[in-house]
């Protein structure tokens, strides 16, 4: 039996999670398991359950608790700890996101067994191998992972989510958990919304991005007003923000926002691997550089070689010329 | 307060990383050393945390001797006192490292017992994303990752993550181990003064069995590459049509 854990936001299944379906039907084929998809504290569960039979999910346990109304990651946890007690899974899988290596870490602390992060492969066998990515993707590490049960979560994007063509509705067997009030010490108190409306920098369809090479916090104007015209967002590398010129939530990269745009165009920005990572996403990519050498030409669909300051004012004019 | 910070030294990887012949580790003969982006952040918490409530910060690391670099300049950014268990095995996995940190913590805790710990949420280099969580079960206390607010309160801590729609709140209470995310804060640079000062501060060493890997690396290995052929659209000024010609075609104006 292998356990995909389901990470969910109200009536959807999140998007790394069907992923991970995706990815664990694969593995559960190649080994001749059974993959059973874990539905922990959630109320509107038959809306995803259904979007789960879509996907090809033939089994769901569904596992809730009168104390357990929001996300509290050790309840999660204990709850999947004492399923494999009962159900004893080869594997227990979850999505590579904050919510996914949080209940995972825990559980592996817990059951006191190895635990692989962000996984890109995996061999089940003797040895048990599997890939992983680091550094954010840039390196993978094939390993040999050991415990009786593998613990792991699947990096986002390694897959695609894939709809069955015969989608079947799963059999769904619930499960009653025992929750000690040690496991529901740290839960969610309270939900604040994000203000921001309109373009951000995650939903925008066109990116300007500035690195270095804008020189000073002032200078991001020129990208703003560009922005301004396309219905962009501002975006930034982490030199930026380590100057104190941008906050942090404009950055783009490995430890700021994963972007997605159409169109992603940088300025004076080198290329470092940890951006890389953040904008690979994007469908193309535009270098603008006074450097021939930066490394970000290498990895650009178009490229201009020139200065961010005398090129964007040029574009900004030429906008306004024909839109007059 | 307090307040025990864990960092790991990484190299500060630029635009390609070069992998050593048996394919163990990444060749870093010409790369400059770095805290980890998260747990830089997770250092500048700790400073500010003394700076408002009062009180102390260590800073812990389990890395070679080398290591040292980056205790110090956790210090000249001002950070109490370090403490490095040095190792001269590169590879220590998850549960080793838990392993020799909840020993030394135990040991410290007998001193003068930590109010709060604080990791990052996951190393630039591993991407484990489990040693904080691991060290926080051996110590038995409470524990929350991924976190991007905290705020002390009385005998407890309050402590949000970003989530696409908006904030996620807890609150836990103290004693509590926390990992942060970049952009918590924004970390300082060491001042002259404060390297000066470094140089003061006691620094202890220590060392570790290594107990035996759970997840044992085999290789390192690039990912396929995806060459791309750049299409130059010109130099300087002279390529804006060019470039709102392409803006045109992708239909996003």
């Amino acid at each position: 039996m292998i356990f995909g854990l389901i990470e969910y936001e109200e009536k959807m299944v999140t998007e790394a999670s069907l992923q991970m379906v995706t990815f664990g039907l694969n593995v559960a084929e190649t080994s001749g398991d059974e993959f059973v998809a874990l539905l922990i504290g959630a109320r509107e569960t038959a809306t995803l359950t259904e979007m789960l039979g879509k996907y090809g999910v033939a089994k769901v346990i569904e596992a809730g608790h009168e104390n357990l109304s929001d996300y509290a990651p050790v309840a999660w946890a204990s709850i999947i700890s004492q399923l494999m007690t009962e159900n004893s899974p080869q594997i227990v899988m979850g999505p590579g996101t904050d919510l996914g290596n949080e209940v995972m870490a825990h559980l592996a602390a817990m059951t006191d067994l190895p635990m692989a992060a962000n996984c890109s492969a995996v061999t089940p066998g003797d040895p048990f191998q599997i890939t992983r990515l680091r550094w954010g993707s840039s390196l993978l590490e094939e390993a040999v992972q050991t415990g009786d049960c593998k613990l792991m979560t699947i990096a986002p994007f390694v897959v695609e989510a894939e709809e069955v063509s015969a989608p079947a509705e799963p059999a769904v067997q619930t499960f009653e958990p025992t929750l000690t009030e040690k496991d529901l010490l740290v839960r969610i108190i309270r939900r604040e919304a994000d203000e921001t409306e309109g373009v951000t920098l995650k939903n925008a369809n066109v990116v300007i991005g500035g690195g270095r090479g804008v020189g000073n916090p002032e200078a991001y104007s020129l990208l703003e007003e560009l922005a301004g015209m396309l219905n962009g967002a501002v975006g930034c590398s982490r030199v930026a923000t380590n100057n104190g010129w941008r906050p942090h939530s404009d950055q783009v990269g490995l430890t700021g926002t994963r972007i997605s745009p159409t169109l992603y165009i940088a300025c004076g920005i080198s290329g470092a691997i940890q951006h890389l990572v953040g904008c690979k996403g994007a469908d193309k990519i535009m270098v603008i550089n006074k450097d021939p050498e930066a490394a970000f030409f290498g990895k650009a669909d178009f490229g201009v070689l020139g200065d961010l300051h005398e090129v964007i004012p040029a574009v900004i004019e030429e906008l306004k010329k024909q839109s007059a | 307060m307090n307040i025990l910070v864990c960092v790991k030294r990484v190299p500060d990887i630029g635009s390609r990383i070069d992998l050593t012949e048996d394919r163990q580790a990444i060749v870093t003969k010409n790369l400059g050393f770095c805290i980890s982006p998260h747990e830089e952040c997770a250092v500048e918490e700790a400073i500010q945390l003394v700076e408002k409530h009062g009180g102390q910060s260590t800073v812990l690391t389990l890395g070679p001797a080398e290591a040292i670099e980056q205790l110090r300049d956790s210090l000249a950014r001002g950070i109490d006192r370090g403490i490095l268990i040095e190792t001269d095995q590169p590879e220590w996995d998850s549960i080793e490292t838990a392993a020799a940190l909840i020993d030394v913590i135990r040991a410290e805790n007998e001193k003068e017992p930590f109010d709060l710990i604080l990791f990052g949420n996951e190393s630039a280099d591993s991407t484990g994303c489990q040693v904080g969580i691991r060290v926080a079960h051996g110590l038995d206390l409470p524990c929350l990752a991924s976190v991007k607010k905290l705020e002390i309160g009385d005998g407890d801590t309050t402590a949000s993550r970003e989530v696409d729609s908006g904030w996620e709140v807890f609150s836990l209470p103290m004693p509590a181990l926390v990992t942060v995310k970049e952009g918590i804060n924004l970390p300082r640079y060491p001042s002259l003064r404060g390297t000066m000062k470094a140089k003061k501060k006691p620094l202890d060493r220590l060392s570790a069995n290594k107990i035996g890997a759970g997840l044992q690396m085999q290789q390192l290995v690039h990912p396929p590459e995806q060459k791309k052929e750049v299409n130059m659209l010109g130099e300087g000024p002279a390529a804006a049509s060019r470039i709102i010609e392409v803006i045109k075609s992708l239909e996003v104006i």
